[in-house]
């Protein structure tokens, strides 16, 4: 059975955590340089305000109804981030952060766990230690898991933020439920064409005829119907949300050394980075993480992840390798056998966005470098056009009228207890 | 820099400290004796780390720093650095971290039935009532005081 773990409402949550008088009101998270809106609270989302919206377009909407606005503050999220990881990693044997505020847990052989009961204890543990509420779906598929946290998510009183799908009842309930465009993987491209085709539902997907699928939506499409099914064709790690590329690798063998895990990390963000370019996007933000082996119970275990925010957009390999290896240096620990790293790169906006400010950009002689390098490895095959190490020196600055404390990572910013 | 428990008496710990995160210093479990060294006094492989000391839960542990003088009695004072676990159960008694109607303040929690009494220590401070009405929660519970001297 698969757990998807979701955060609610992450980052207006980890916000809230430090100042509970905004628990039910209104927030807004803004992107770097404070441009476009990335996180909504649910009570913002009824004020029509949508994802990605241009923060001065509403300015007079966030003035009018109360709406407390942020400029994000990825070293709080990044770090509330890794502490809600860090528990959910004592709860299954196998986990996989999927992204800020999202995780799978595996469980095998917990035949005779009652897991709705677990999953209530997961929440209700998390959500005490850290202040970040959390919803839980738990299914034998990883897309029914996403689906059955819909649920959870969407009916947090009926459900107490766990929703289990055992049975096929439950199951074709949940499907008939959820709109076509809410599937997991499902792109508003293909969400578009089915509502076209009167497939409004997500049950009425999983009635399409297999060829069909298969011959319109490719083998990931039927890959995902029969993972809706019930049908297991999806281990952990394998597909990617869009909004999130990640990157990250089980290694052959147990690396100790830093200079190890940063050459691997180092190819990671240069596998993410040309993602980025080939889609044209770029990252505002970097998740690194790195785990010891889980199974080897008899070595010490260590696992911690770092959100980097980027001072800029970039799709850079050179830039975001560099960030990464930054990242690395502050979570590598010595003396530890680590089994798996990655690089998620995240907070994705369009290139085209980046061009209009000057001195807040990514350099753009890299674009042009990386055009050059994106087309020679094409033409070669291979990955043969590699980064040596690099170093850029230069200073950025950033628009971040609205941030607020680093609470938790900075003596000097730590909330004040009055007596 | 001393650490102390603020449910206890104020048996005061001295350590010596660094300013880095991290504290590792090298601890010779040896006590102090004339004459001919032990040969496993090359062996010094401990060392006292205060993360791992005053912090059980690193996941569920956050830093306050205090304001005000009505916490005294127990050593809690002005500028105090205050270690707060967020995990750990509101029971009575317990020195808590509160959240009331728009401000953090830490006090002994006194739990009745149907409302948490919020108890100072110091004389010249009156004991807060909190019901239903009150904006409240239990934010986390204080397990260390840390404080420059």
């Amino acid at each position: 059975m698969f757990a998807l773990v979701d955060c609610n409402n992450f980052y207006a949550s980890c916000e809230r955590v430090f100042r509970p008088e905004l628990r039910g009101k209104p927030i807004v998270v803004l992107s770097n340089n404070d441009g476009c809106v990335i996180a909504r609270s649910n009570e913002a989302k009824r004020f029509g305000i949508p994802m990605g919206a241009a923060a001065y377009q509403y300015e007079k909407t966030f003035i009018e109804n109360n709406i407390h606005v942020f400029s994000s503050n990825f070293a709080l999220y990044g770090d509330m981030s890794s502490r809600v990881m860090s528990l959910l990693s004592s709860f299954a044997p196998e986990m996989e952060i999927y992204s800020i505020d999202e995780a799978f847990l595996k469980f095998e052989g917990c035949k005779y766990l009652n897991l709705q009961e677990y999953g209530l204890m997961i929440v209700k543990t998390v959500t005490k230690s850290t202040g970040v509420p959390i919803s839980i779906g738990i299914a034998n598929t990883k897309a029914l898991s996403k689906v059955a946290t819909r649920v959870a998510k969407k009916f947090p009183e009926k459900t107490g933020g766990v929703y289990l799908i055992d049975d096929d009842e439950k199951r074709i309930k949940a499907l008939k439920w959820l709109p076509i465009e809410d599937v997991w993987g499902i792109g508003s491209r293909h969400a578009k064409r089915l509502n076209a085709l009167g497939i409004t539902k997500a049950y009425a997907f999983t009635q399409l005829p297999d060829e069909w699928v298969r011959k319109n939506m490719s083998v990931v499409g039927l890959r995902l119907k029969h993972e809706l099914e019930g049908k297991l064709r999806l281990d952990l790690d394998t597909i990617k949300a869009k909004k999130n590329i990640a990157t990250t690798r089980t290694f052959e063998k147990q690396y100790t050394e830093f200079e190890e895990l940063r050459e691997r990390i180092s190819t990671f963000s240069v596998t993410c980075a040309e993602k980025l370019r080939r889609q044209g996007s770029c990252c505002n933000a970097l998740m690194i993480f790195l785990h010891t082996n889980w199974f080897r119970k008899d070595l010490p275990q260590y696992s911690r992840n770092i959100v980097m925010q980027l001072p800029y957009p970039t799709n850079s390999s050179i830039e975001i390798a560099r960030f990464a290896k930054e990242g690395l240096a502050l979570i590598f620990k010595k003396g530890y056998q680590y089994k798996k790293a990655g690089v998620i790169v995240m907070d994705i906006t369009p290139e085209v966005a980046n061009q209009i400010s000057m001195f807040e950009n990514s350099n753009p002689k890299h674009r042009v470098l990386m055009d050059v390098v994106d087309r020679l490895n094409a033409s070669i095959g291979q990955k043969k056009v590699k980064l040596a190490s690099q170093a850029l020196d230069r200073t950025w600055k950033m628009k971040q009228e609205r941030l607020s404390p680093r609470y938790s990572t900075r003596l000097s910013e730590i909330i004040t207890i009055y007596t | 820099m001393e650490a102390l428990h603020p449910h206890k008496i104020p048996g005061l710990v001295i350590l010596s400290v660094s300013t880095e995160t991290k504290l590792d210093r090298p601890f010779i479990d040896q006590g102090i004796s004339a004459g001919f060294p032990s040969p496993a006094q090359d062996f010094i492989d401990l060392s006292i780390d205060l993360n791992k000391e005053l912090i059980q839960h690193p996941a569920s542990t956050f830093f306050g720093r205090v304001k005000g003088n009505s916490m005294i009695d127990i050593g809690i004072s002005n500028g105090d650095l205050l270690i707060v676990d967020k995990s750990l159960e509101a029971t009575d008694g317990k020195i808590a971290v509160c959240y009331v109607d728009g401000e953090f303040t830490v006090k002994r929690l006194k739990v009745e039935k149907d409302c948490y009494w919020l108890l100072p220590e110091n004389e010249s401070y009156k004991p807060i009532k909190v019901t239903a009405e009150n904006d409240f929660i239990v934010w986390g519970i204080v397990v260390f005081v840390i404080k420059a001297l």
